[in-house]
Parts: C-alpha cells; structure tokens; sequence
C-alpha cells in the first residue's frame, strides 16, 4: 500500500543526503508557519514549488496529493473569515465576514500549501528507512524513531489483513447494504483485523528478537556529506534568513 | 551424558497457553552436535511452541533448558541463544518485515555487531548460495511464496547460525523450490531440527525422525514394511514396473 513511489528517481533532491532533507524541511516549516505577512510566504510557496520542478515529481500525483490536503483547509474557510473581528466585508444571515479574517484564512492556505509541497518533495522522495536512519543520526530519541518505523510497517499489515478478509467475504458473495447483517459483518471485519494483526506483529516481534534485534535499528548504508550536500543547506540558510529579514519589515 | 557435544538439551519441559490445556506435556528432547532432526506430528501437537521455547519467545511453566552446555534462563541468556540458533518461521510473512530483501537479510548481520561492509559482504554470499541474488533489491511483500521462503532462509543463513531450526520449510512449495530447499540443506554442515508433514521431505535431509503427539516427542525408528497400492489402465493383467526391475 505504501509505495513510496516518489522515491525512486535519480534527481539532485533525491540525491541528497537525508540528514539534510530532514533539518531544512524542519526549518523551512518553521520558519514559514511564524512568517505574517504575504510576500514571504508567497516566495515560500514559489520555492516549494521549484523543489518539486528540481525533483521531477510527476505532477499529477501531486496535485491528487495536494488535493487531499486542501480539503481540509476549505475547512478553514467556513469558520475563520466569520470569527476573526475586524471590519465587515460582506454578510450572509446573521454572518459577518471580515476583511482581516479572509486575508487571515488566505495566510493559512499558502503556508499549508508551501509547507505541504516541500514535505512531499523533500520528504516523499526519501524511503522511510533512511529517514528514520537522518533521524537517528540527528539524534532524536531511538524510541520515536522506532515508533515511526513500525508504524509504517504495520500499516501496511494491517492494510494485508485488511485486504485479505475482505476477500473472504466477498468469495461468499457479500454485499454490503444498510441492514444489520452488514453492520455486524463489518463489526467483525474490524475485530478480526484487531486481533489478526495483533497477533501477526507479535510473530514480527518474536521473528525480529530472533535475528538479535535489541531495540536498535542498524543501517547497511552510511551517510556522507558530499558537496552538493553542503551546498544546500547553505543555500537554505540564506533563504531562509531573506524571508524571515523581509517579514520584519 | 552425551558431553560437550549435547547443543540443546530439554528436560521435563511443560507449557500451556493461558486457558488452555497442556501443549507440551513434561517433554525431554535433545539435540547432538551434527544430528539432523526430523519432527513429524499432527497440527497442534506442540511443534512450533516447542521451538518458540527454545528460543526463548515463550517461558515454559516447568522445567529445565541447557544450550551449549548452559542453563538458560531469562532474556539476557535467550539473547546469545539467538546469535547461534536461527529459526526459520513457518509463515515467511512473520520473517520479513524490511521494506527490500537485501536490507532484511542485513539486519540480523548488523544486529550481531558486523560493519555495513562486512554485512554487505555476508548477505551477498548469502544470496548467491541460496542462488536469489536478483531478488537483492525486491520489495519483501511482492515476492511469491516460494522466493519469500528463500529470502527468509537467507535471513536465517547469513547470521551464521551454529543450529538451524525449520517450521514446515516445505509448506506451501513446489516441488522445485522444495528441491532447491533440500539442496541448501543438505550443502550445510549444521545441526538442524526440521518439522514437516511430509515424511519424504524429512528423510532427504535430516538423518533421525522423532514423532511428536500430544505435547511429547518420541523416537520413531521402527522400520514398518509396507506396500503401495496404485491403480492403473490394464492393472488386472500382469506386469512388471520399472522400479520393480531396479530393486
């Protein structure tokens, strides 16, 4: 289920060292979710967007993906221009929408869509286990990085399990409808996979200790900073630092 | 006493899951240096609980474990049990969890202490013996059920195990991946013990069968002549097969 299909090109994002990924995606979301003002995070965005043309990102996946991620911000749009005070632009009923709270809902959208492009673009194109191998080497305690790992594995059982049920229920020729036969079949559907997949990552569990695990992940490939490495970090601090100097102005 | 040569030695070993009755039943086993066990027995007869006890993945409730000499006892002791016996489970599923195979079959090498490069090293020669050294860069979960078998046999092998442990390596497999299975077996120099339900399986590769029933394992070493019935066209007029004529 989880494919990591942007992670398999060969572009200079895809190249860089993970560790470096990892601390300018953080401080890129950081620093973008503190900027106030729209000409910062307008070129917040547009350099998002010129990660995404350096990583060759096939742009229909990620537009399906940025799709998904402004659903939720429309969210935003029903609520915020209606409550933040300010001066009255427009009323629907007994609804006022303010000047100050669309341009504040505006704000949000372009940081979201700024940070969420540079996640997929800097994060999507890295397989999880070398994030999780960035992240130790960053020293972020071994238990999250852990905790992240399975929980990526695991989806993926639990998704395996999923799948496989569902299978057997359908061969017997179900169909769901609205009656309680599918409630209660769906009932165990979901508590067959609890304890199926219970069971299954206690098997992975025992299969691991087996082979020496001791709550330590190694990794077969080391990490070394390479030019083009170093070069990019500096390039991100100098952004970086434009944007947030210009936002104080 | 068989001496130094004693690797696993079980005494008196009972074990029952909460709830249930007894699964293994005051059960005495051992394994000698150089000894190729055969397990035969019923689903539910204890096989796997067995192995899960030895290594230490289940406490018995009474009883005495000795490997390589030493009374075992505790996580700490199970933890060097597992860097010298490797058990190959009976679902491959449950073995490789690693998103591609040459980084499952790393990461017992890397647990035991090697280098990357000495791993990389290891799990190559691994792949190679077990002839899958094109399924290095696979996705576990998109392997067959056959190719997942050897890379999980792969996993087992490239930590240099001193004993090897099989649940039912030749379940679910072809006859070919089965042969392939016997052949690794059989170029290895190691003690193993091997469950199956298939008794030809057993006898191409291990040199003792034990049967097991009802929580305890006995020695099956009685030889029972028997005969095969077969049917075919023509079968009421007499005739002569080829194997006849080489015995």
């Amino acid at each position: 289920m989880i494919e990591e299909k942007l992670a398999t090109k060969n572009t200079i994002i895809h190249n860089l060292d993970p560790r470096v990924k990892v601390i300018i995606i953080v401080s890129f979301s950081v620093i973008v979710a503190i900027l106030d003002s729209f000409i910062p995070i307008i070129l917040g965005l547009f350099i998002a967007l010129i990660l995404v043309a350096c990583a060759r990102l096939p742009i229909k996946k990620v537009v399906s993906r940025m799709v998904i991620a402004n659903l939720l911000i429309i969210l935003l749009w029903f609520f915020l221009p209606f409550t933040v005070p300010g001066d009255i632009t427009f009323s629907i009923g007994p609804l006022h929408a303010t000047s100050q709270g669309i341009l504040y809902a505006g704000l949000i959208t372009l940081r979201s869509n700024a940070i969420i492009l540079a996640l997929i673009t800097l994060l999507g194109t890295t397989p999880i286990i070398s994030i999780g191998q960035a992240l130790n080497h960053l020293y972020v305690p071994n238990k999250l990085v852990y905790l992240l790992f399975l929980t990526y594995r695991y989806t993926h059982v639990i998704y395996m399990e999923y799948n496989k049920l569902k299978n057997a229920m359908k061969i017997r020729c179900f169909k769901p409808g609205s009656n309680i036969h599918t409630y209660k079949s769906y009932a165990y559907l979901v508590g067959m996979l609890l304890v199926n997949s219970y069971d299954r990552a206690q098997r992975i569990r025992s299969a691991m200790l087996c082979r020496g695990f001791k709550g330590k992940f190694y990794h077969l490939n080391k990490f070394y900073l390479k030019r083009h490495d170093i070069a990019s970090i500096i390039m991100a601090l100098i952004i970086l630092t434009t944007l947030v100097v210009y936002n104080g102005r | 006493m068989e001496g130094d040569n004693t690797l696993i030695r079980l005494e008196d070993i009972s074990f029952a899951y909460p709830g249930d009755g007894l699964v293994l039943d005051k059960l005495d086993f051992s394994l000698v240096r150089g000894e190729r066990i055969g397990l035969i027995g019923p689903n539910g007869s204890g096989k796997t609980t067995l192995f899960y006890i030895i290594m230490g993945l289940l406490k018995p409730t009474s009883g005495r474990i000795e490997i390589f000499g030493n009374t075992v006892c505790g996580e700490k002791a199970f933890g060097s049990v597992r860097e010298k016996i490797g058990l190959l489970f009976q679902d491959s599923d449950d073995q490789l969890f690693s998103p591609t195979v040459i980084e499952d079959v790393a990461f017992g090498p890397l647990n035991l202490g090697n280098s990357p490069e000495e791993t990389l090293l290891v799990v190559r020669d691994t792949l190679n013996k077990l002839g899958i050294a094109g399924l290095e860069g696979r996705v576990t979960y998109k392997l067959s059920v056959g190719e997942k078998r050897l890379a999980a046999l792969a996993t087992v092998l490239a930590m240099k195990p001193e004993i090897l442990i099989l649940d039912e390596p030749d379940s679910g497999l072809d006859s070919q991946t089965t042969d392939r299975i016997i052949d690794v077996l059989n170029n290895l120099n190691l003690s193993c013990i091997i469950t199956s339900h298939n008794m030809d399986f057993l006898l191409k590769i291990t040199n003792k069968t034990y049967g097991m029933e009802k929580g305890r394992i006995y020695l099956e070493e009685e030889v029972t002549p028997h005969t095969h019935m077969h049917i075919h066209k023509g079968g009421k007029y007499p005739h002569e097969h080829k194997d006849d004529l080489d015995a």
